[in-house]
């Protein structure tokens, strides 16, 4: 079994860009993937992408060249950047390929998803009588959440503007100007508790990295970055999901909790160990969920971290230092990849104004989509 | 109570509701070899994957689970999305620990749900068509509350 290594990555500012097509970002990225890792689109043997509404990423071969190689395309709702890297770590750890590439790019029209039923075994009537509506799960899960836990909702305004604070520093954000927890939460109630500027945006963007057979990664870089584990997961009977016109009356841990206990368990590194993580904030209160979700931290625990500043850049678990979905927006074909990318910047020490002081060396990536799918990085220097 | 029988209008799917004694419930599916209960009914089981399933009746009160308040208008396939906009409840509904079922949530107050609190399935006329013809779904409000169930 071979390790596998990051040894390029490259991405397409997020937010709004007229007149570029998501797969025109796509490429750009991939252009950029390959410049940094100082190798060829021919070097390349096989490629694993995904793209809600960009297009089939595979059409990226008459854009980059027609080579013949093996690319597959992958569609895993908000975690498909996830299951890209996972599906493309396991064709070099299984000693199929050397070197590939995992890409991910897309195009949302401004405002929430509207979701067709039947792409998720659903029928009409969920979608006509108004529950079709991601936001609406947040909402409901965060309400549970804060009631369980006995969480003062005052926090998701806190989180909302630690992210936007990042986005701030980080040159390929889409919001890159502050906001006050205030302005935050006396916006427009969008589904409660949840308002809007707590919420990320659909937005556009792509991210490509480069993958190689871990031995053979100095002969590219000298700044490898090693991909310990990259696991997707589904949800189990019992868990609380988007889009679920019943629950069952038992509660089981979620895709989040199983992904991310299967990353560190394949990693052999412990939550405690990670020095910077890019969690799912599709808005605020998950954030805050998967924190706690992935092991990072207690349950009940979050408020007095956030209290304390630890999940700033400068405090002693750093989250979404690039302003996450937040300040990025969503482009759900590349957002996974956008964390990676991230933590690779990070671990090279290349972060530049959000840079995490004190040379992190271990750093952990989580994405969490409709209907229920999870998938979680741990990378390390 | 609400009944299919005394309820104009359409529903917008079959399948979903059945009038048990005058009053209406909602229809789910009962796995023959674990008891798993699903909403809306489906052929086999997503517990124990087996594919002996039976009808089953739910019951028409339980208790809210959690909540949210949509404040914006759904965009397509939400059929009321031309007509003004007003916020409607979301939540899940803990019916007797067999299921919790998501279901719109009407109140005189949005404001006044909180979990917990007691809800019973009601029918919403939530939208009229072209041709003047209310579309029927399922809801809870807030539980009225009588002592011999409901029978008001």
């Amino acid at each position: 079994v071979n390790d596998v290594a990051i040894i390029g990555i490259g991405m397409h500012p997020f937010g709004r860009t007229e007149g570029v097509s998501g797969r025109a970002q796509g490429a750009f990225a991939a252009r950029a993937a390959l410049r940094d890792a100082g190798i060829g689109w021919r070097d390349v043997q096989f490629a694993v992408g995904g793209s809600y509404e960009g297009g089939n990423a595979d059409a990226l071969v008459a854009d980059l060249g027609l080579t013949g190689i093996e690319f597959v395309n992958v569609l895993n709702g908000c975690a498909t950047g996830g299951s890209a890297l996972a599906v493309a770590d396991r064709a070099i750890r299984s000693g199929a390929y050397d070197v590939g590439m995992a890409i991910g790019f897309d195009k949302h029209p401004p405002g929430a998803f509207n979701a067709d039923p039947s792409e998720y075994g659903l029928a009409d009537w969920y979608g006509e009588t108004g529950m079709m509506v991601t936001t609406q799960f947040f909402g409901a899960k965060i309400q549970r959440y804060l009631h369980d836990h006995d969480i003062d909702p005052s926090v998701l305004a806190k989180i909302a503007a630690k992210n936007y604070r990042n986005g701030a520093r980080n040159p390929n954000a889409w919001r890159r100007s502050p906001m006050s927890e205030e302005q935050i939460a006396s916006s427009a109630m969008l589904s409660d508790p949840l308002t809007k500027y707590m919420f990320c945006s659909p937005s556009e963007g792509g991210v490509a990295l480069v993958l190689c057979r871990a031995d053979v990664a100095t002969r590219y870089t000298d700044r490898p970055v090693y991909l310990r584990a990259s696991v997707m997961r589904t949800r189990i009977y019992g868990t609380f999901e988007v889009f679920a016109p019943s629950l069952a009356p038992e509660r089981a841990d979620g895709p989040t909790v199983q992904a991310a206990r299967a990353a560190f368990e394949a990693a052999g590194i412990g939550p405690d160990e990670i020095q910077v993580a890019q969690v799912q904030d599709t808005e605020a209160g998950a954030e805050l969920m998967h924190m706690a979700e992935t092991g990072l931290c207690a349950h009940g625990e979050q408020e007095k971290l956030i209290e304390e500043g630890a999940t700033e850049i400068e405090g002693r678990l750093p989250i979404n230092t690039d302003g996450g979905c937040i300040a990025n927006g969503e482009p759900i074909g590349a957002s996974g990849l956008r964390q990676v990318h991230e933590c690779v910047l990070q671990l090279r020490g290349g972060a530049g104004e959000r840079q995490v002081p004190g040379e992190p060396r271990v750093a952990f990536t989580h994405v969490y989509g409709a209907p229920g799918v999870s998938a979680c990085t741990v990378l390390t220097c | 109570v609400s009944s299919l029988a005394n309820t104009a209008g359409r529903l917008v799917a079959d399948g979903l509701l059945v009038d048990v004694d005058g009053a209406v419930h909602l229809l789910a599916s009962r796995c023959a070899d674990c008891a798993a209960v699903t909403f809306p009914a489906q052929p086999s089981c997503p517990r124990c994957a087996g594919d002996l399933v039976e009808p089953h009746v739910l019951a028409r009160r339980g208790t809210l689970w959690t909540y949210t308040i949509q404040g914006f208008p759904p965009k397509t396939p939400y059929l009321a999305v031309e007509a003004s906009f007003r916020p409607f409840g979301v939540g899940y509904v803990d019916l007797d620990g067999e299921v919790l079922v998501e279901s719109r949530l009407v109140a005189d107050d949005l404001a006044s749900l909180r979990i917990g609190m007691a809800m019973e399935l009601v029918l919403e006329p939530f939208h009229r068509d072209q041709s003047g013809e209310d579309i029927v779904t399922f809801a809870f409000a807030p539980d009225a509350g009588t002592p011999d169930g409901g029978q008001r």
